[in-house]
């Protein structure tokens, strides 16, 4: 739809006319609509036709082989990558390909990388101070207080993620599972309505594994969660709705029971993922 | 490194005076201050204890580049810039210092002209350039010593965060930047006495430089400056800021990713520091008599990291035991065996970086860690030990 067509078009305000800091509107459920999204790098589509929704709340786990767009599909939800064509909405009313990143985080989508960074020389319990919603120019984060409101807000993280007991020790000695945890209470700090995580238990044992599959179920309900993961244990231990992503577009989606059932999945997917188990 | 956040509720400023670590340097600076006035003033000069002129504007010297060194540890430490050019702020500090203390001077110089200093008569300029206009006012140079550092910090250093420039390059570029500040020092026509830089001080305030009394004053109100000074640093590095600083130190992109202006806040803290170091050359300049290019030569940077290095970075106290060990040793050792110095130099370097990794502070931070390690593991042997002494 060129921008003429865009001007004419009755059934809708104009952009500039809207609201700017409007709610996060999920009165229809989804919290994230992405249709009939393309992304061609030099003619290579790494995304091709995908449609997927999130409903508020959901955990849904993300899987598929090497080069299926799972990472692409996170870059253009956090508005790191640009689509050729399609439409990604944020509940009912932004229109996320309209944003820039640090909009889009403020918006409360938050994202963890595969490689936990977390600042290794300070405390867990500073670590989540810094990741707070603040104001964060110069002369407030000078001055600021520590106030019991965040001191409480700060605990209770602690306590989603079960580092109360380490709260003072230097984010350096976490283990990597810790670490990964910590990186997902400073996400927490920031009080979002949509969680990406990637690859959250690579390099776990399965005790960090289990703890992990834990604090992300905790955590559906109050925040909807997408996670994207290679391992199928794991997939299997938290998921509710599966989406099996290929060659940049949905192949199958519903629960594990279905998806692993689906002739086609097994196919590309979980058929090689068996065999290298075995 | 020990950074306390929940006892953070107070104001910011006063934070640090309920550290103990800095009541504890607060108490050693102050009691030493007083031990050095006492044995100056009430001490008969016959004494062997009489502490005489010489070695009170000695230590005043010292006390200026503990600052230097307090300023150089709060970008070095806290933010993990390695900044080779600090004696740049610090000689441009003083600087600002010596062209008021030459405005000082009056019609009582060598050629006797009642405006122009002696250089510029010398020279043959029949005025004054523009940029010498108010230093005869003390409190326009006294502010010039904070604002001309601080300028220059917040020019550079606005261009050189803004294109991200961090590590050993920004470290290159600072060195570079001292390096063409001490060729142009150096130059005649710049205005600032050329090679012999400025000298022959009269007065400050109207007090003779050459009177014992003003030097006892100058030590004492450089300690002063340095009390302040660790104040303020502690008080940035304790709080939230200090934070970020030191997230910033460790993990830039993921500071930046966690919605910090990362840039500013290393702007902030370059300008604050440059600030301090340019206090610390104003307070040199009057101890020594003397302000010469030589302050900008990339050599005398490269050692005041040295100086923070030594005594333990990212402490402050640290900063000021090592710029105090250093000089003190460097002082001996041009007297006894000049030749020897640099080698002396090199040695404790060297030994420091082996035996003590974190520098002459770390082995307070060692000290204390196994003396509660001692009293966690160890409560029935501390308890009877202490039934034994009773």
């Amino acid at each position: 739809m060129s921008f003429l067509q865009s001007l004419t078009q009755r059934d809708r305000v104009f952009d500039f006319m809207a609201p700017q800091a409007s709610p996060v509107d999920v009165r229809h459920g989804p919290i994230l609509y992405m249709e009939d999204v393309t992304v061609s790098f030099d003619g290579f589509k790494a995304i091709n036709n995908l449609n997927l929704t999130i409903n508020d709340g959901e955990l849904r786990c993300i899987i598929g082989p090497n080069g299926a767009g799972k990472t692409t599909m996170m870059d253009i939800i956090t508005g790191k990558t640009r689509p050729t064509s399609g439409s990604v909405w944020f509940g009912s009313r932004h229109n996320l390909l309209h944003m820039n990143e640090p909009d889009i985080a403020s918006l409360g989508i938050g994202r963890k990388f595969q490689k936990p960074t977390v600042f290794e020389a300070l405390s867990v319990f500073e670590n989540l101070e810094l990741a707070m919603a603040a104001d964060k120019r110069i002369f407030p984060t000078l001055t600021a207080r520590m106030t019991g409101e965040i001191k409480d807000r700060i605990d209770e993280v602690l306590e989603t993620i079960g580092l109360t007991a380490l709260r003072h020790q230097p984010a350096g000695i976490l283990s990597h599972g810790q670490k990964q945890w910590l990186e997902i209470g400073m996400l927490l700090m920031q009080r979002p309505r949509l969680l990406l995580v990637d690859e959250p238990v690579a390099g776990m044992t399965e005790q960090e594994m289990e703890r992990t599959a834990e604090l992300l179920t905790g955590l559906a309900g109050k925040q909807s969660v997408v996670v994207v993961e290679h391992d199928m244990g794991f997939v299997r231990s938290i998921a509710r709705q599966v989406t099996v992503l290929h060659q940049g577009s949905v192949l199958a989606e519903g629960t594990m029971k279905q998806v692993s059932m689906d002739p086609k999945v097994v196919e590309v997917y979980l058929g090689d993922d068996d065999e290298e188990a075995a | 490194m020990s950074l306390t956040t929940e006892s953070s509720t107070n104001f910011w400023l006063t934070r640090p005076f309920s550290e103990r670590s800095t009541q504890i340097f607060l108490g050693v600076l102050l009691a030493a201050l007083a031990l050095v006035t006492l044995l100056h003033v009430a001490v008969p000069p016959d004494n062997p204890l009489h502490v005489g002129a010489y070695t009170v504007n000695l230590f005043g010297k010292y006390l200026s580049y503990a600052l230097l060194a307090v300023a150089v540890d709060l970008v070095w430490g806290y933010l993990g810039i390695l900044s080779l050019g600090h004696g740049a702020f610090f000689a441009i500090g003083g600087y600002a210092m010596g062209m008021y203390l030459m405005r000082q001077i009056g019609d009582r110089g060598t050629y006797g002209h009642p405006v122009l200093p002696d250089f510029m008569v010398f020279l043959n300029w029949d005025s004054l350039p523009w940029f010498w206009h108010g230093f005869d006012m003390a409190w326009l140079a006294f502010a010039m010593v904070l604002l001309a550092p601080g300028l220059l910090a917040l020019v550079f250093g606005f261009l050189a965060f803004r294109s991200r420039v961090t590590g050993v390059y920004l470290s290159i570029i600072t060195q570079a930047l001292t390096f063409a500040l001490m060729l142009a020092f150096f130059r005649n026509e710049m205005g600032f006495g050329g090679n012999n830089g400025l000298t022959d001080f009269r007065e400050i305030v109207g007090f003779d430089l050459r009177s014992d009394a003003t030097r006892l004053g100058l030590f004492l109100a450089t300690g002063v400056a340095l009390a302040l000074g660790y104040i303020l640093c502690r008080a940035i590095v304790t709080s939230k800021l200090g934070r970020v600083s030191v997230a910033t130190r460790d993990a830039e992109a993921r500071t930046r990713f966690l919605g910090y202006r990362v840039e500013r806040f290393q702007l902030f803290v370059f300008v604050v520091s440059a600030m301090l170091a340019g206090l610390a050359g104003a307070l040199y300049v009057p101890q020594v008599g003397i302000i010469n290019p030589s302050e900008f030569s990339p050599i005398f940077s490269i050692e005041i990291v040295l100086w923070v290095a030594l005594g333990g970075r990212a402490t402050l106290y640290g900063a000021v035991i090592g710029a105090i060990l250093v000089n003190y040793a460097k002082t001996i050792f041009t007297g006894v065996m000049p030749d020897a110095w640099l080698f002396a130099l090199g040695a404790m370097f060297v030994l420091v970086t082996v035996f003590l990794p974190k520098g002459v502070a770390g082995l307070f931070g060692y000290l204390k860690r196994r003396k509660r390690e001692e009293q966690t593991t160890d409560p029935d042997h501390q308890h009877t030990s202490k039934e034994a002494s009773a």
